[in-house]
């Protein structure tokens, strides 16, 4: 189980390597992307933050949520910080688990509580008005 | 009391700095936070923070003690 907050581009496949198990009959990541728009506006880029501290410790909290409620083996999720550009991989969350029910369950469960509980803040650059902190208006 | 304040994101624009050790006599996170907000103009209402003192999630009306850290966490917006 890890949950990293990083400020390095995400390698996928060292991550992928390091939650596989043999017994692992399923493997389900998840990436979350960087977007050019957002609620119909132009994007040009973003800028991610975090209180590090507090973001690993939730972070590891929702792994350990995750392995309780479904039969996984192992997982993990690594959120990206710093200036992103359109493309860039903005978090990744991966799951291994004997099947792919758990697999799919668990990784769906890991990405919606770390939207909506990990201290991290996503600044939008706009092609046509001021950069704003998604969330704080 | 010294207390230690640390500023992330939107909070971190409107106070112009990340981090900041202040004197202060507010008993509690939310009386801190009232007090900021005036002196900062800041536009987050305290109902939209969430709260981390020394690392942690914390309740609004923990007792605040000499040198501890607290972090008012704006609304999250990972992924």
């Amino acid at each position: 189980m890890q949950f990293q907050i990083t400020n390095q581009e995400i390698k996928l496949e060292s991550l992928r390597r390091a939650i596989l198990r043999d017994v692992s009959g399923a493997f389900v990541s998840f990436e979350g992307l960087v977007r050019n728009n957002n609620d119909g506006r132009p994007v040009n880029g973003l800028e991610y933050s975090s209180y590090i501290p507090l973001a690993e410790k939730e972070g590891m909290r929702i792994l350990s949520e995750a392995k309780e409620r479904y039969s996984i083996e192992a997982a993990a999720c690594v959120h990206r910080i710093g200036s992103l550009k359109i493309g860039e991989i903005a978090v990744w969350v991966g799951v291994s688990a004997a099947h792919r029910d758990a697999a799919f369950n668990a990784n769906r469960y890991i990405i919606d509580q770390t939207k909506a509980r990990v201290p991290i803040w996503k600044r939008e650059a706009y092609l046509d008005s001021p950069a704003e902190w998604v969330n704080c208006t | 009391m010294k207390i230690q304040i640390e500023y992330f994101a939107l909070l971190k624009e409107q106070r112009g700095i990340s981090i900041e050790t202040i004197e202060t006599k507010a008993a509690n996170p939310e009386i801190l936070y009232s007090d900021l907000k005036r002196q900062y103009s800041f536009s987050l209402e305290p109902s939209m923070l969430k709260l981390a003192v020394n690392e942690d999630f914390a309740n609004w009306d923990y007792s605040l003690k000499d040198g501890d850290t607290v972090v008012f966490i704006p609304p999250v917006a990972g992924g």
